[in-house]
């Protein structure tokens, strides 16, 4: 709440994107988070992944305020998450999301799907913006599709575009909330590869997922989450081959298992 | 189907032969009627004595119709106006008070909607109350409530109760305004309306120019509001105020007969109007809020989330993802609202507004008799109004589609 502990919290640390400190939440009865504590440097690829009802969707949906926490410090690029309006709309400017059903917006192209956050929020000329939705559309392999409507593509490009739009804006921090999920088995490929590369390129990614084969190949750390609480964590090698605790082993047994 | 068994039951059976075989029989059967209710028509239209014709229409009328503006605006006279001017009045006064109640309802409707998603506890009980309550109680009744018990129920005609001293007035004749009228130099206050809304379109223009360049968005609705309202009347009165307002006036002194207000000095709006016009715009308008809360709840919560994590506010979210996703839920079931509206303005009989039911079916029907004629005149009207309604709902209605595939 206070500015100066903010610019404190920031230059403490510099290396930090986000952080989260004894965070709890609850629906209505039901405890969602327990006293999450969480820690991501830039640059870091976070896979988090639990039992459905665990926690872990709106354990990143905490991060941008599409859900809000009742109790704890949240900190994403140095500025903490409360109640202030700025902040609020200042941490999703700098914070890019990919849903699981791609919520693109089916009234609008492509193309004005990927620069309408770049005009509205970022404030850039038109030009500029189309060029930004261009470069981000051929960098998912689809510019061709610029003029064409959600409705008109399949998943996989609709997933696609979803990441492209979420990049025009230019984030720090990717969240990714079960992006293959929605997907037919053939078309995860082509958004897993997408993601791959993004992880290449350096980007600060939290991915909720059950890839666990993504998970290995490019997370620095796996979470895993069961009833609100972060179970365990650890980088992925040790995470598979040597899991602690028996709530880990026993999901990781069910999800590997076939 | 063909070499097999070809007998009559496998040809019923066959779905092509069985579809026309259907569609003969319907079509045998509508036309029989229609040939028997014309027939039937016409036989017992010469039992009685009649023709069918429309000869009657430049017959003069014989009764006095209540002053409104279609009234004024043909300059009925009785035993010199026929009764095409009539017919005329009764169109233009429902059509005058449908528009009026559909503008009215629209505004109405969409600000109870939207308030009855609010956050704010006030704004969604009262919303919830009005829909709730206006809805329920049967129209004809809210329409003699407001005629009767408010409207009928204002001071007297030698009393007046005053809404803007000397400017508006009400009491059981109406509601008394200003009338404007029109001197030489108004012309020019007109047109520099006129050139408003033209440098609105320029300053557009350049606000476009000025994103494409600088990324700054201008509010333009508010800048185009400004010079569409400022311009004009700065013109106006620079003009020296070239439009004169002919005020009510009320007499309270004098003989006792000529007290209250003057005729010929403001204008008047019958309680009649007012009644239907309030009824109808407010019954309405319960049904267009609920039909623009539908609306908005119909477009699903992933679109406002996902435009809230690119960092678009609220307000923009509302206008550039939610209301044009609302629009195409909204559109088909509002267009049904309208025509509702329109043919509703009919209830005004039973308050005596001289709208075309009131008019034509009641006083000129009971005068000329020609029941099948100024029956179908008046169906031509409502479907008139009402295609035309359907075909401007349809075209805005294709401008919000979704493209599929």
């Amino acid at each position: 709440m206070a500015q100066p502990q903010n610019t404190a919290e920031q230059s403490v640390d510099q290396k930090t994107i986000v952080s989260m400190r004894n965070v709890n939440k609850w629906f209505g009865q039901f405890h969602v988070l327990r006293d999450i504590n969480l820690s991501v440097d830039k640059g870091e690829r976070i896979v988090v992944c639990g039992p459905s009802g665990s926690g872990k969707s709106t354990l990143i949906r905490c991060l941008n305020r599409l859900e809000k926490h009742q109790d704890g410090d949240i900190f994403v690029h140095g500025i903490e998450l409360n109640n202030d309006v700025k902040n609020i709309d200042e941490i999703r400017r700098e914070v890019g999301m990919v849903f699981q059903h791609f919520n693109l917006f089916p009234h609008l192209s492509i193309l004005e799907n990927c620069m309408l956050a770049p005009i509205w929020v970022r404030k850039t000329p038109r030009a500029e913006a189309e060029e930004i939705a261009m470069h981000f559309l051929t960098r998912v392999k689809i510019p061709e599709q610029a003029s064409k409507y959600p409705g008109q593509l399949s998943g996989g490009q609709q997933q696609r575009v979803a990441i492209a739009r979420a990049l025009c804006m230019q984030p720090q921090l990717m969240l990714f909330d079960e992006p293959t999920s929605a997907l037919d088995p053939e078309m995860i490929k082509e958004v897993l590869d997408t993601m791959v590369e993004l992880a290449d390129d350096g980007m600060t990614m939290i991915c909720v997922t059950h890839e666990m084969g993504f998970a290995r190949r490019v997370a620095d750390r796996v979470i895993f989450m069961d009833e609100g609480q972060i179970v365990e964590q650890n980088e992925p090698e040790a995470f598979f081959n040597n899991p602690k605790s028996d709530r880990t082993k026993l999901f990781l047994s069910q999800i590997l298992g076939h | 189907m063909f070499g097999r068994d070809r007998s009559l039951t496998s040809l019923l059976n066959d779905t092509f032969i069985r579809g026309i075989l259907f569609q003969a029989l319907i079509a045998i059967g509508l036309f029989l009627s229609i040939n028997w209710l014309a027939d039937n028509t016409l036989s017992n239209l010469a039992n009685q004595g009649k023709t069918l014709g429309f000869d009657f229409l430049t017959r003069t009328a014989g009764f006095q119709i209540s002053p409104t503006l279609g009234t004024w605006m043909l300059d009925y006279k009785v035993g010199k106006s026929t009764y095409t001017d009539v017919y005329l009045i009764g169109i233009i006064n429902t059509f005058i008070v449908a528009l009026l109640g559909i503008l009215a309802a629209t505004v109405i409707g969409f600000t109870v909607g939207i308030m009855r998603l609010s956050d704010n506890l006030v704004f969604r009980w009262f919303s919830s109350f009005y829909v709730e309550v206006v809805r329920n109680v049967p129209l004809l009744l809210q329409l003699f409530f407001w005629y009767f018990a408010v409207l009928r129920a204002m001071p007297s005609k030698r009393e007046k109760l005053e809404l803007v001293e000397g400017v508006a007035g009400l009491n059981i004749t109406g509601l008394y305004l200003p009338a404007p009228i029109v001197s030489d130099g108004f012309i020019y206050s007109f047109l520099s309306l006129i050139g408003a809304i033209a440098i609105t379109f320029l300053v557009r223009r350049y606000a476009l120019r000025r994103q494409a360049e600088t990324g700054q968005i201008l509010p333009m609705f508010w800048i185009g509001l400004g010079i569409i309202i400022i311009l004009p009347v700065l013109v106006h009165y620079l003009n020296g105020s070239p439009l004169d307002w002919s005020l009510p006036e009320f007499k309270d002194t004098g003989p006792k007969l000529r007290q209250g207000y003057q005729s010929g000095a403001g204008m008047v709006l019958v309680p009649e109007m007012l009644a239907v016009w309030l009824a109808l715009s407010l019954y309405t308008a319960a049904f267009i809020a609920e039909i623009v809360r539908a609306g908005i709840l119909a477009v699903n919560r992933g679109q406002t989330e996902a435009a809230y994590a690119l960092g678009v506010r609220p307000n923009v979210t509302l206008r550039l993802v939610v209301i044009p996703q609302a629009m195409r839920v909204i559109i088909p079931p509002l267009t049904s609202q309208y025509l509702n509206l329109t043919k509703n303005s009919s209830l005004a009989v039973a308050i005596a507004y001289p709208e075309l039911v009131s008019v034509f079916a009641g006083t000129a029907l009971n005068q000329v008799g020609k029941e099948v004629e100024m029956i179908f005149m008046m169906m031509m009207v409502y479907l008139t109004f009402s295609l035309m309604t359907a075909a401007f709902m349809n075209w805005f209605n294709s401008r919000v589609k979704l493209v599929e595939r």
